[in-house]
């Protein structure tokens, strides 16, 4: 075949048909390497909602419960502190959750808990993840709350995120319920929103 | 013709071997001027076989599972194997001597000016074998599965819920739970010992040809072709092998010295190879006192604590390495190497290493206020020195350079 006979406008167009075709077959391709990153069924199914008792918990203190392999902080807190919280004296990035809500809409900005006295909380700094320690109102002299040892963020006990520390957003308060007065069930939101998990 | 001439001509019928031979070793002609900082390359190689020969091993130990992998290296590897212990301490002191020997390297480069032109891309294929050497030592650095292990992980993963929007799905993808789990270890421990092993041969055996392509730099930054006596060799060159292979095994029994005096009397190095809180195994519920990344990254964690915010942060420290990349088309002296340059540009490249001690310095404390403003104006020193360097590297009168190599 002479050269003259060659048509490289039809051989140009062949040769990007062909890459594109290919790149997408490439995209394709990519997606079952992607996809089994994810947190498989498995992984899934040990994230399931946890109950918790509450009778135990006395105002002031906190315990720990594990949902999804995160430490999940519960506190009980006295008309005290939650007047404080309401008004509070100090100076917060976010005091009312409206610049990066990281809750439930059916909790409230400033309290942060559907029932007021008990705060739910992922303890987990929204820094980088470390497990921030608990400190009642009596041990410090910022009012209590919770403080990261990592990088020194501070929250209060709304898990609220103080200003001029590293962490920007206030800690997340997981979908929660109550199945009675003193139980509630973690990772299962109300029955009236239509959201269940 | 010889038997074993006969033997070699039926090879390189069918595969380059002496070509190869001599155009990267008997014939390869490297300026004959190279001090000490001229080892640093070699000792890397080395290191890496190191790695490559002891990870293999420990892996036929180890046990990639949540379950089992603490125990398989502190209890299996440490106590029960035959020189389980030793092939460990190799592997773990082998890391932070990769780093000494990486940053020392790089450093050459900023002294003698090794990443300008020609050299732009021996330069970033080694800024990329330097990003690859991160993700391989902190990928690396899960598999204990310590305390530590996981905190670590867990503050650098947590890195990326800083991306608008998509964080938290982009974290949770990465490790594959909702925490970091088994499946984040096992995805781990595949790249580390597979993926990443496998890219950063490759990028070193192209950081090679880009090199060999465009000869080698030397501490006067002069250009040795510009002199060739009549068979076209280099006067200033001397024939890769045997002078500096030689010459690179002094280097290798001085580096040997070393590296065998900490293997055996400070694996641990005071807490700074091995840290304490690695010794506990991984507790998703408890995160130790203080956490502080491995020596080797404590510069680039200094800037990402420096900025108080957290997604500004992160973009810091981001920026703090790929500045590095753009460093052939920041420095615009006409002279390359340090030698023959103003006074003034040794004084900005002796406060960068310092600023790079205080950052890595602060990097393993905990943040107090005052170390936090140490911080920032190292950090601000960090990003002046190669923002400001097309200004800086015109300053100033340049010393005469010479015709011929000096010695």
């Amino acid at each position: 075949m002479s050269q003259d006979s060659v048509d490289h406008g039809k051989r140009r167009l062949l040769t990007w048909a062909t890459t594109a075709v290919g790149a997408v077959g490439a995209g394709f391709v990519a997606v079952p390497f992607l996809g089994s990153w994810n947190p498989s069924a498995k992984a899934k199914a040990a994230g399931a909602p946890v109950e918790v008792p509450l009778d135990k918990i006395a105002e002031g203190q906190m315990i720990k419960v594990e949902w999804r392999g995160k430490p999940v902080f519960l506190v009980k807190r006295s008309q005290a502190t939650l007047e404080e919280i309401k008004n509070t004296p100090y100076e917060l990035k976010d005091p009312d959750s409206t610049g990066q809500p990281n809750q439930p809409e059916y909790v409230d900005g400033v309290v942060r808990s559907i029932k007021p006295e008990l705060l739910v909380v992922v303890g987990i700094c929204t820094h980088l993840g470390c497990v921030p320690q608990h400190k009642k109102v009596t041990e410090v002299d910022w009012g209590g709350g919770f403080f990261c040892p990592c990088h020194g963020s501070r929250f209060d006990l709304s898990g609220r995120v103080f200003a001029g520390v590293p962490a920007s957003k206030n800690l997340e308060v997981p979908p929660y319920s109550y199945l009675s007065d003193d139980r509630i069930i973690i990772g299962v939101a109300p029955e009236v929103e239509e959201e269940t998990a | 013709m010889s038997n074993q001439n006969k033997f070699m001509q039926w090879i390189d019928d069918r595969f380059p071997a002496t070509k190869v031979w001599n155009e990267h070793l008997a014939q390869y002609y490297a300026p004959k001027n190279f001090n000490f900082w001229y080892f640093f390359g070699s000792l890397a190689l080395l290191v890496l076989v190191n790695q490559i020969l002891t990870g293999i091993w420990l892996t036929m130990n180890y046990d990639p599972t949540a379950a089992g992998a603490y125990a398989s290296v502190e209890s299996y590897i440490m106590r029960d194997v035959d020189w389980g212990w030793l092939l460990r301490y190799m592997h773990s002191t082998g890391a932070s001597a990769f780093f000494v020997v990486v940053y020392l390297h790089m450093f050459r480069g900023l002294l003698y000016g090794s990443f300008r032109k020609p050299r732009e891309l021996v330069w970033l294929f080694g800024m990329i074998i330097f990003v690859l050497l991160m993700a391989e030592a902190f990928m690396g650095y899960l598999l204990p599965w310590g305390n530590m292990s996981l905190w670590g992980a867990q503050v650098i993963i947590n890195l990326f819920s800083a991306v608008p929007g998509y964080g938290e799905q982009i974290v949770e993808w990465i490790r594959g739970d909702y925490n970091i789990s088994g499946a984040t270890l096992t995805r781990f421990f595949a790249l580390h010992v597979v993926a990443l092993p496998m890219a950063l041969l490759l990028m070193v055996f192209l950081h090679i040809v880009a090199l060999h392509k465009v000869g080698s730099n030397n501490p006067d930054g002069i250009d040795i072709k510009k002199h060739k006596d009549e068979n076209g060799i280099p006067l200033d060159g001397i024939p890769f092998h045997p002078y500096y292979t030689v010459k690179d095994i002094v280097g290798v029994a001085g580096f040997l010295f070393i590296f065998c005096a900490i293997i055996f009397f400070a694996p641990e190095m005071g807490g700074y190879f091995l840290e304490p809180p690695n010794f506990t195994p991984a507790d998703s519920l408890k995160t130790p006192a203080h956490i502080a990344p491995v020596w080797y990254f404590t510069p680039f964690y200094s800037v990402l604590r420096a900025v108080p915010d957290q997604a500004l942060g992160v973009l810091a420290m981001g920026a703090s390495l790929v500045v590095l990349f753009f460093l052939p088309w920041l420095d615009r002296c006409q002279v390359i190497s340090m030698r023959y340059r103003h006074w003034s540009h040794k004084l900005w490249l002796g406060l960068f290493v310092i600023a790079f001690f205080v950052l890595g310095y602060l990097g393993m404390k905990a943040p107090t206020d005052a170390r936090t403003l140490v911080a920032q104006i190292a950090t601000t020193y960090y990003f002046a020195f190669f923002l400001l360097m097309p200004w800086w590297s015109q300053w100033g009168a340049t010393k005469p350079v010479p015709e011929r190599v000096t010695d």
